[in-house]
This record gives structure tokens, sequence and C-alpha cells, in this order.
């Protein structure tokens, strides 16, 4: 059909700004025939494809289509769709737009053959993506927009210093393997690491994507950390360092998601857990780890999805969303309900739900390799997903004690994505041929296997039997409105205190300089009035008499001067 | 009150419930000595590792998340001092 071959970002770059300029239906129609024309455009591409362009003598590859990036095309776009269907309730220009301009971000980032093109799309996902938090439209989430834009730009300058220094030392700017070697290697994996959120670096994330709007957060989830995790695939695979960083950001998480109140906080700590995963896949770096690690990207970006939609229908139905002012809205809201536990199943992982045919791919990799600790603490970490994800969410939201909120079930929209989500998850899960033959490397491996299936289900059980037996004992920590403190302390307490106290320093001594300053120049004016004063000695009158005198005598002198 | 007679409103039918849940974890227990499991992991190999790995797992989990919160915990409202006081949000915008 189109005979033309465009590169995969266009396409969403037109339709954001064709979006901004209708509104209802035909605003709809509009977002719905960009994501199909792109993802046709993406399909009828050759195997292979490239752009390549000179720029002062540089040689750039913007489009380039390989193996590994493929899948990510596609999954973004399902997630786009996902996304679409259900804000399409949502009458806000600037959302929508901002939105497809974020998802064409994200394509161009995975699709970029050099490091020059991802610069510029790591950056426009920034700063597309900050409309979805700022949307919310009150002053906290301006603030914590505010935060996550900074640290999203601080991440690109590091990306761009990098850059340099690797165009200088190695005179390339292909976008391939780097490998952790030299300033401008660090810099560029510090770069994707805060993107990533590594342990420290996290708390842009579950600062920011939690005061986003409902819709906002489901495309927030699924494409910032999932390019991330797609660039240090692509230039750090085998890292060892890696597999430590991911095991510490598959369990440090999954201690703050048992204590946040707010739901959609919970899913983000959880997040970071599932980016853990990934990147332990990524740091092994072994054929079925990779592949693990890509499968798992994939699975994440839909069953995250589908727990951050439920929960926004939560959100907009009944304008909370703390575990500790909700409860029993099952009966209101049946059919969320149900979705959401297809979620909750699959971000688990349980046997034929999406979850566990990637996670064990991982999983299975690590034992292969002797990774054992790593081995132990992410099992730790999958028994503690289905402990907060898997149960927390869904029990605090739709059962635990009833609140009394009585709202209407969430908009056919809503439940229409959230249905295509739910399906995905189900299918991947009972059929993982379908996602396993586009995986980057060829694989014959299977979930389904007596051993597997077993393991997973008494592992889930027993932590099932955990939560009961907490629960009945009345050791389970009950849901508080708080805050918890997180890395995030560090910039919003000592460091702004201490930015407010050396700005309130700069003002006083500034103040000090005006005023010392005004003082003297009073000082001086009062002296020159004294001078020129009635009284002074260049002011009062002379008499004429005087004058006259004083020229006579002047002439005197000169003609005494003469005549001598 | 007509909607307490939910499903999950019976104490009973929790009752119910959790009965299964322990039928079911009996059950695995169980399969661990019949199934033949190939295993690449020396502890993987223990007869109930899983599950009791799962189960302590969570205890301790819980536990330790319970002290971090006697270190970690602050008001709700910890940071509004930094930022202005939040408006409630036309939900329907969104």
């Amino acid at each position: 059909m189109l005979s033309i071959e465009l590169p995969p970002f266009l396409i969403f770059y037109l339709g954001a700004l064709l979006a901004a300029f209708c509104q209802g239906r035909i605003r709809a129609v509009v977002l719905f025939a960009t994501i199909a024309l792109s993802a046709l455009n993406l399909w009828q591409l050759p195997q292979g494809f490239s752009i390549t362009a000179s720029l002062m003598g540089m040689e750039l590859i913007p489009v380039q289509l390989d193996n590994l990036n493929l899948l990510f095309g596609y999954l973004f776009h399902i997630a786009a769709l996902i996304g679409v269907v259900y804000s399409l309730h949502v009458q806000d220009r600037l959302q929508q737009s901002a939105a497809m301009l974020y998802a064409g971000s994200a394509l161009g980032a995975v699709f970029a053959g050099d490091l020059l093109t991802l610069f510029l799309f790591w950056e426009m996902l920034a700063v597309s993506s900050v409309f979805l938090i700022w949307a919310r439209g009150n002053e906290r989430s301006y603030q914590a927009g505010m935060r996550y834009l900074i640290i999203q730009v601080i991440s690109g300058l590091l990306l761009l210093a990098g850059i340099i220094l690797h165009y200088q030392t190695s005179g390339s700017l292909a976008f391939s393997y780097i490998g952790l070697e030299g300033t401008a290697a660090w810099l560029i994996f510090i770069a994707f690491g805060i993107k990533c959120a590594f342990p420290g670096f996290h708390t842009w994330l579950t600062d920011a994507y939690p005061e986003a709007t409902p819709s906002g957060t489901v495309f927030l989830s699924a494409f910032t950390t999932k390019v991330a995790v797609y660039a240090m695939a692509r230039a750090f695979p085998g890292t060892e360092l890696l597999v430590t960083i991911g095991a510490a950001m598959a369990c440090f998480p999954i201690f703050y998601a048992v204590i946040e109140n707010d739901l959609r906080r919970v899913l983000a700590y959880s997040l970071i857990t599932q980016l853990g995963f990934m990147i332990v896949g990524i740091g092994i770096g072994t054929e079925l780890a990779i592949n693990g690690a890509v499968a798992h990207a994939f699975n994440d970006v839909i069953f995250k999805g589908l727990l951050f939609m439920s929960m926004g229908a939560v959100l907009y139905r009944t304008g909370r969303i703390n575990g500790s002012e909700l409860g029993g809205l099952y009966k209101s809201m049946p059919k969320t309900t149900l979705l959401c536990i297809v979620g909750a199943a699959s971000i688990s992982a349980f046997p034929l739900f999406s979850g566990f045919v990637s996670k064990s791919m991982i999983m299975s990799a690590a034992l292969k390799e002797h990774y054992n600790i790593t081995w132990l603490l992410l099992l730790f970490a999958s028994a503690g997903v289905f402990h907060h994800a898997g149960i927390k969410i869904p029990y605090f939201a739709f059962f635990a004690h009833d609140s009394g909120i009585r709202c209407k079930e969430a908009p056919r929209n809503m439940l229409v994505a959230m249905s295509i989500a739910a399906t995905l998850c189900i299918v991947i899960g009972c059929f993982p041929g379908l996602l396993y033959r586009h995986l980057p490397f060829a694989t014959d491996y299977s979930a389904y296997d007596v051993t597997h299936i077993l393991t997973q289900t008494q592992l889930l059980f027993f932590s099932a039997l955990a939560f009961i037996w907490l629960n009945l004992k009345g050791l389970y920590p009950p849901e508080l409105p708080s805050t918890n403190l997180d890395s995030d302390w560090l910039y919003r307490r000592p460091l702004a205190r201490l930015w407010q106290g050396a700005w309130a320093a700069c003002l006083k001594l500034d103040s000090l300089f005006r005023g010392a300053s005004t003082r003297l120049g009073q000082a001086m004016l009062q002296r020159v009035a004294s001078w020129q004063g009635p009284e002074g000695v260049f002011g009062g009158d002379i008499p004429i008499g005087a004058m006259v005198a004083w020229i006579c005598g002047l002439l005197a002198a000169i003609l005494l001067v003469h005549f001598v | 009150m007509s909607e307490s007679q939910d499903f999950f409103d019976k104490p009973e039918n929790i009752k119910r419930i959790l009965h299964v849940v322990y039928g079911i974890c009996a059950l695995l227990v169980v399969l661990d000595f019949i199934v033949h499991r190939h295993t690449e992991h020396p502890l993987e190999g223990l007869y109930g590792f899983y599950p009791i790995y799962g189960f302590v797992g969570c205890v301790v989990l819980v536990l330790v998340a319970k002290l971090m919160r006697k270190v970690l915990m602050r008001d709700e409202n910890y940071y509004q001092g930094d930022d202005a006081p939040v408006e409630e949000v036309d939900h329907a915008k969104h």
C-alpha cells in the first residue's frame, strides 16, 4: 500500500501536529490513523532498512532496523494504541498531542543508528512526556514534573558529553556495542542508568509517575524506561556490573512497595523491580538472557500498563488512590477488578500468564551462568512482586474492608483498553511461541516444563500463604497515610535547604552592598551640598567689587611679568 | 444494607476461600515428593525449597518493611511545605 519508506517516528510526529489542530471524533480518527499508518509503514520496511546522512563530515544513521529494535518498535505501537483507547474520553489537546510526540520519540530513539540521533530523541522523550505530568493541573504535579524534567535533561547532558568524548576517541558515532571502558563509556552508561532507574537515580520515576494524569501514567510507564533498557542492551550487554545493579533494583523497591500507600506509587516501585530483572538479563548477556530481557520488557509494558490502567480507572472514578481510603470497590467496578487481577497474575508470573514465560528465561539464564546469589535474590523478588503487586494492589483497592465508596464502573473506552492488554497477557502466556519468534536470537526455550510450573506455583502460593498468615496474625502493616523517605529526600530537603540558604545569603550580601553604596552616595551628596551650599566654599555670593579687585590684581600681575 | 450480602462480605465464604488455598498449598508440597524435578542448583533439589523460600521470604520482607517504617515514615504532607498546597483536580478533564 505504502510505496514510500518513512522513518518510523515521522508519522507519529505528524499525527501529533495534526491532533493539536482538531478535536472530538476527528482527533480520535487522527490518532488511530496515525498508529495504523505507522504500524503499516514499519511492517513494510525491508529487513535491515537504514537511512544514512552526513552532517559536517560526520556519518549519521538516523534510522537502522535490526533484530534487537524491531520488537520494541512493534511494542511501542501496541502501547500507543492501548494508551490512546484508554484516553479517548480525555478532551485535552495538549495531553493527546504530547502523548503522540512521546511515542514517536520512543520510536525515533530505538531505531536510531547513531548516537547523535539517539541523543536528540532522548531529550525529546523528556520534553514531550513532562506535559503528561503537568496536565494533572495542580501545584504538586507541576513541582514533580519540574524535578522529573531536570533529572531527565541531566541524563541527556551526560549522554551528550559521553557522545562527544566517544567521538573524539573512536571517531565513530555508530550506536552499537560500547562496553564499559573509559570516561566516555561511563558517562553514557550513567546517562542510560538514570533513565533505567538505577538505585539512587530512581526517584524521578517514583516521584513523578504517580503525579501524572490517569492516562498520562499509562503512557509514561511504557516508553522512557523501555527505551533505556533497549539502549543498555545495545551498548552494554554482558557487563558484569549490571547483574549486581539489576539484582539490587529487583529487591529494594519491594520493601518500599509494601509500606507505600499511594497505589500508583506502589506500581512505580514495582516497575523498578521489573526493570531490575531486565537489567540482570542484559548483564548476563547470553542469548537466552538477552532474549529474556527483551521478552520481559515487552510483557512488562503490557501488564504494567494494565495495572496502571486499572488504578487510573479507580482514581478517575473515585478521585482517590490511597490504599488507606479505598476498599470494597469490586462491588462498584467488577470488570475493572477482574482485569486488574489478570494484570496482577501476569506480573506475578503465574503459569499461563505473560510474566511467567519471560521471567523464567532470565531466571534460567542466571542459573545456567552460575549467578547463584543473583538467582536467589531474583527468586526473593519474584515472591515479593507477587506480594505487593499481585496481592496488595487488587486487595486494598477492590477488597479489604469496604470503604463505602460507591461509584460507576470505569468508562467503556478504559474497559476496552484494559481488555486488549489483558487479552495480550493471556495469549502470550498461553502461546509464548508468538513472542519468542520475534526475539533477537532464535530460541528453542520452553517455559512450560513440569519443574518450572510446579516450582513457580509453589513459590507463589506460599507467598500468598504468608500474606494470609500475616494478616490473620495482625502482623501485616496497615495502609497509612504517609510519605516514605527515599533518595529524593536528599535533593528535596538538605540540598533544597542548602540552595535556599545559599540564595538567602546571596540576597543578604546583595542588600548589604546596596545599603553600603547607598549610604556612601548619600554621604557624598551631602558633602557636595555642603560645599555648594550658601555657607560652602564654592557657594555664597561673591560681591562684584571683589571680583573687579581680583581681575585688576590679575592684570597687574600679567603686566609685571611682561615687563620684567 | 442489602449490599452486605455480597459474596466477600460473608465470613464463611472467606473461610472457604482460605481453605481452598490451604488445600492447594498442601497439594503442592505433596507434589514435590511425587514429581521428578530436574534441578540445576543444589538448593533447588531440597524438598520443599520453593515453598519455604517463598513463605519465609515474604514474612521477612514484610517484617523488615515494618521496621523501615520506623525510620522512613513521615507525615503525608511532609513535602507539602515545600510545594504549595494541592488543589483538588477537575477529574472530568482527565
